[in-house]
């Protein structure tokens, strides 16, 4: 069943809207299991529809580089390689935020990057070995 | 393994005492040496009194008792020791084995070596080693036992029972039918309790008011039984057998004696008020009202709050059309002091407050109702004279919703499971089926239907066309998505069955909502010395051997205040709380254990830090003297003030300060070496 | 004055720049002093902790350690931006709750040097904190132009009033802040049962169907009950409500023009402040409406209504609702 739990997409369409967790009569943090299956179907290399998961990687990069989300890159990387028809139908919007400065063009650095990234790395090491 | 026991001085002791170490099966045997310790016991403490140690596989057996009847007879033994079991256990049984010998039960002396040794430990050494110390340490202190006596107590034959439901009334049935006084003290304006409000009953569909009134009217009329309403327990002092409850008989403002009870006053009086109690907040009464026409006694009582009298001075309707003329506007709580000898605890449930889920609606959407509030929609004498509609009062619902399991099952709410809702859900199906040609929709996660003919009924609401759906409802919502689903309210709901998600308009919900202790129970057991668990149910002295008595003796407990159950465990069990209490009665007397504290007044200071402890209200103090004393009959040993003395004043008759300390002693005589306890 | 910590989060120096702005104008009339974390980084929103647990909590937890090496006497760090607050908010219950956890993530910090100390911060959402700490007495005396005869839609999103932790909001899914803020500003407020439902988060990014669906049902809600205007307290919600309204349209075939604003760009024109100093024209759906209702139905003299005759009930009684000492109360009594 393992498989069939890490491939499965439900975890991945889970928005962490809490519902689930403050009516469970059993107190189960269901957002937190989602959580977990999502990095074990990462780390396991089993996930199926790569949009949701490319999605939160291209985020996480972002943030390792520069220590802020960076939108307009998020945006361009991830609707290049999956909604590629859909930037047709977006250039409104698109054009609406950049117009009115809602989404930057460059991104924004913070200063001390080193400290996130050592903090990061060392996180990571910590990670693994459990 | 050297022991460091003085062999130096002769045994001191006039002490004949025999050991007896059980093995148990392998319960103790398993983990613990018992020959080797019956044999050291044997050799190593003859010359602390031990003239003779046994083994054998099951010391509570006849064989095993036999044996030391046979001792004490032959070998003179004045004091036993048996090392097995817990004494909750087998106490009583070695005592009484010692008794029939001819020697005081109360120097027999368990220790135990099962609980407190085979079953916590696994190193087989250590845990032999340590068994011999427990039993050395038990030797010590029963040289220092002395022969007692149980304390007797008469016990009245008058009995209070607070609480008029079904089973407070049919524990006062069964007591006053037997020929004793029964005074019986209830909350509300009339007995009937929860009962009295429903309309059918599961799974017979009796009318529960037919049911039910023949035993309030027996109630009402009964020679021996004073009925006391609109009245509460305030104090209870004494003991089993002797207790003094002061009882506060409110006011009801009208003299029961002049009252016909012909119910004009209740029409005249220009006051409407919502009925929260009887009506579950769905219908009305007046300002002065009986609950409902049947209530027992058939007197109303004035509602001081909300009578227009008592806020300006005008009004008194009811006084002016009174004929015989029982208004008694400045009527006093009357304060009675009850005499008995045991009393019963009936004081029945509350339903969880359904306005806690904030996803079901019940507060919000108006067509949501709870379980109450169903009984009093379908019964005939209600606010819709039987007529199931919704909140408008006028339309009748066409597809209606029953949700299992409201604030029950939940960790959120109550982790427990409320017994009858399941049953009460199939009983709504079917009566609003009968009575609107309804589509009914329950909504389950299992089917608890565990009696007689209860499940017959089960199948028979199956029958009816009612359609189950397994899955608990996550949401009540009034947010239409499509045009099907407007101006319904829409259960939405996994089907678990189906596997599959599912949208359900209905017009009308039902909550069927958990059973709750009382809100004051915690209150009520702390004036009647009991116990109470977290949630609040009152604790029966062993869950499953004693559902009745309370680790107070004289206070038992029936019926819905013990825990959730229907309306034939209530019965059950109220009349068996009434024959335990008969079978006292009839005893005339009752003995108590002599294991007591007592203090010693002339170390006794004064200081009172006892009198606070107590659990048990035992402790009074006389100003006069200066000194505290213990009532022997109330106290049941627990030790706390023999501790909390700073004086040591307190000392405990079976658990004496010399006692203790000798059996400490004897523990520490066996240097156990550190490294071969593990465990 | 109220002294806070504030953590902006990335949303508010874009997206939500409407939000920033209007913060910023309002914090002076309320007496409100935030102090920025200095330097403070992304906290991840939902993101980082889909990929992996210690540096998502690490991620989170550096702005803390930074935050609390701030503190002074406040030990309130104020968030605006839901997400943010409930990431912060989660770290920081979860660093206190389960040791362990606690432990790596300071030793993670630590190749940083930095340290934080679990519950040593107060985490608190801004519209907990206006309406809890300054008190809607205090918000009410500001009002000069009270927002009569607008209908505004509370919507407040799923994260705040979830899984709240600490027990700061009135329900998990009907709560009264945001009705009682409003109503205080003078609007009409709606009676709004999708008030906490999800807008979608970052779903038009993974599954447009989905997405637009749940955008469609709060908008279609709010526009059948009359509202003017939806009001909200997360960068999130607005983004999607706002943003991608125009696609949602299209998608359905529908006409919708709910326009969605920030509480405190609302806050701020019942303060008397200029609409361009709030932040208005930065949303997609104009809410040019929301400032024209306003300016024509304009409130201050209309004579009082004459007080209404209670009606007689009609009907069976409904039961009343439960106060916020008595949840509370009930609260306590739960047990786990």
């Amino acid at each position: 069943m393992r498989e069939e739990a890490l491939k499965s997409n439900t975890p991945w369409i889970c928005v962490s809207c809490y519902h689930c967790v403050v009516r469970c009569p059993q107190n189960i943090h269901i957002p937190d299991v989602m959580y977990t299956l999502k990095d074990m179907a990462v780390q396991a290399k089993l996930v199926q529809d790569s949009t949701a998961p490319d999605f939160s990687q291209t985020f996480v990069d972002m943030v390792e580089e520069y220590g802020r989300s960076f939108e307009m890159g998020l945006a361009s990387r991830h609707y290049m390689k999956h909604f590629p028809l859909r930037l047709a139908n977006m250039m409104p919007m698109g054009m609406g935020m950049l117009a009115r400065k809602r989404m930057n063009l460059a991104p924004t650095r913070i200063k001390n990057m080193k400290q996130l990234k050592a903090i990061l790395k060392r996180a990571k090491e910590l990670e693994a070995k459990q | 393994m050297t022991d460091n026991i003085e062999n130096t001085s002769p045994s001191d002791a006039q002490e004949k005492i025999g050991v007896y170490v059980c093995h148990c099966g392998t319960n103790i045997a398993g983990v613990v040496d018992v020959v080797q310790v019956a044999n050291w016991a044997a050799q190593s403490l003859k010359h602390r009194g031990v003239v003779i140690a046994r083994e054998y596989k099951f010391m509570c057996s006849s064989p095993g008792q036999d044996l030391i009847e046979k001792d004490i007879k032959e070998l003179g033994l004045n004091r036993v020791i048996v090392a097995a079991c817990s004494p909750h256990l087998h106490e009583k049984t070695f005592r009484t084995a010692c008794a029939n010998a001819g020697l005081n039960p109360y120097l027999c002396e368990m220790v135990s070596i099962r609980e407190q040794v085979s079953w916590v430990h696994t190193d087989k050494v250590a845990a032999t080693e340590k068994a011999k110390a427990a039993i050395s340490g038990g030797v010590e202190r029963v040289r220092h036992h002395v022969p007692l006596q149980p304390i007797i107590v008469p016990i009245n034959p008058a009995t209070l029972i607070v609480g008029g439901g079904i089973a407070g009334i049919q524990s006062a049935l069964e007591i006053a039918d037997a020929g004793f006084h029964v005074y019986l003290v209830e909350r509300e304006p009339s007995i009937g309790g929860h009962m009295a409000q429903f309309d059918k009953t599961f799974p017979t569909l009796d009318c529960s008011a037919c049911i039910l009134t023949p035993k309030m009217n027996s109630v009402g009329t009964h020679p021996n039984i004073t009925l006391l309403t609109w009245s509460e327990v305030e104090k209870v002092d004494g003991y089993v057998g002797n207790f003094s409850v002061t009882v506060r008989k409110k006011a009801r403002k009208v003299d029961e004696e002049l009252c016909t009870g012909c119910g004009i006053c209740q029409e005249k009086c220009p006051k409407k008020v919502i009925d929260n109690v009887f009506e579950a907040g769905l219908g009305y009464r007046k300002a002065i009202y009986t609950p409902s026409p049947q209530s027992v006694p058939n007197r109303p009582v004035i509602d001081v709050p909300n009578c227009t009298y008592y806020e300006k001075g005008t009004c008194k309707a009811c006084d002016i059309f009174c004929a015989p003329k029982a208004i008694r506007f400045d009527q006093e709580d009357q304060i009675l002091t009850l005499n008995v000898g045991n009393i019963i605890l009936a004081t029945g449930y509350e339903l969880f407050d359904a306005r806690r889920i904030p996803n079901y609606g019940y507060g919000r959407l108006p067509n949501v109702f709870t379980s109450l509030e169903i009984e009093r929609l379908t019964n005939a004498a209600g606010p819709t004279n039987g007529n199931v509609v919704m909140r408008d009062g006028k339309t009748t619902p066409k597809t209606v919703g029953i949700i299992h399991c409201v604030g029950s099952r939940d960790k959120n709410y109550n982790n427990y499971c409320s017994v009858i809702c399941c049953m009460q859900s199939l009983k709504f199906a079917h009566l609003v089926h009968e009575r609107t040609g309804a589509q009914v929709y329950n909504f389950y996660i299992d089917i608890r239907a565990a009696f007689k003919d209860y499940d017959e009924f089960y199948q028979r609401v199956l029958d009816e066309g009612t359609m189950f759906v397994r899955g608990k409802v996550a949401e009540v919502t009034d947010v239409p998505r499509n045009e099907n689903e407007r101006g319904k309210l829409i259960i939405q709901v996994e089907d678990t069955l189906v596997g599959k998600q599912r949208r359900i308009p209905v017009d009308m919900v039902i909550l069927s909502a958990g059973l709750e202790p009382r809100k004051d129970s915690k209150e009520v057991a702390k004036t009647f010395g009991i116990s109470c668990s977290v949630n609040g149910w009152f604790i029966e002295k062993h869950p499953k051997l004693d559902p009745i008595a309370t680790m107070t003796e004289g206070i038992f407990i029936a019926g819905c205040a013990q825990g959730p159950k229907d309306i034939p465990a209530s019965v059950a069990q109220g009349a068996a709380a009434a024959a335990r209490v008969l079978g006292r009665i009839e005893q005339k007397e009752m003995a108590l254990e002599p294991v007591r504290a007592s203090v010693i007044e002339e170390k006794c200071s004064g200081c009172r830090i006892c009198n606070g402890l107590c659990p048990f209200n035992a402790i009074t103090f006389h100003e006069d003297r200066m000194v505290t004393e213990i009532n022997p009959a109330l106290c049941q040993g627990c030790g706390t003030c023999v501790a909390a003395c700073p004086a040591g004043a307190i000392t405990g008759t079976g658990f004496s300060n010399d006692q203790i300390m000798a059996q400490i002693e004897g523990l520490l005589m066996m240097n156990i070496e550190p490294e071969a306890v593990t465990a | 004055m109220s002294d806070y910590i504030l953590y902006p989060g990335c949303s508010m120096e874009a997206s939500a720049r409407a939000y920033y702005d209007s913060l910023k104008a309002i914090s002076k009339p309320l007496g409100l002093n935030l102090r920025e974390i200095e330097d403070w980084n992304c906290c991840g929103a939902t993101e980082y902790l889909s990929v992996s647990k210690t540096p998502a909590y690490a991620l989170i937890a550096r702005n803390l350690a930074l935050a609390s090496n701030q503190a002074n006497e406040t030990h309130s760090v104020v968030a605006p931006c839901s997400a943010c607050y409930l990431n912060l908010a989660k770290a920081d219950y979860y660093m206190r709750e389960q040791p362990k956890l606690g432990k790596t993530v300071n030793e993670a910090l630590a190749a940083g040097n930095l340290h934080y100390v679990p519950g040593s911060l107060d985490i608190r959402h801004l519209l907990d904190v206006i309406v809890y700490d300054i008190g809607l007495d205090s918000v009410e005396k500001k009002v000069v132009q009270p927002l009569t005869g607008l209908r505004v839609v509370p919507y407040l999103g799923c994260m705040v009033p979830r899984p709240d932790y600490d027990h700061h909001w009135s329900d998990h899914e009907f709560p009264v802040e945001l009705d009682f803020l409003l109503k205080v500003l003078g609007a009409d407020v709606v009676d709004y049962p999708l008030k906490t439902e999800c807008c979608g988060g970052h779903m038009p990014q993974i599954s447009p169907s989905t997405a637009f669906e749940m955008l469609r049902r709060l908008i279609s809600t709010a526009d059948e009950r009359d509202g003017d205007v939806m009001v909200t307290i997360c960068p999130m919600c607005q983004l999607n409500i706002d943003g991608y309204q125009g696609e949602m349209n299209q998608f359905f075939g529908t006409n919708y023009h709910m326009p969605i604003l920030f509480f405190t760009q609302l806050m701020g024109l019942a303060f008397g402040i200029e609409p361009k100093e709030l932040g208005f024209g930065l949303e997609l759906v104009s809410a040019r409406n929301v400032l024209d209702t306003l300016g024509v139905k304009a409130p201050p003299e209309t004579p009082p209504a004459p007080p209404r005759r209670p009606r007689k009930p009609e009907g069976l009684p409904m039961p009343t609702p439960l106060t916020k000492p008595q949840i509370e109360a009930l609260k306590k009594e739960v047990v786990k």
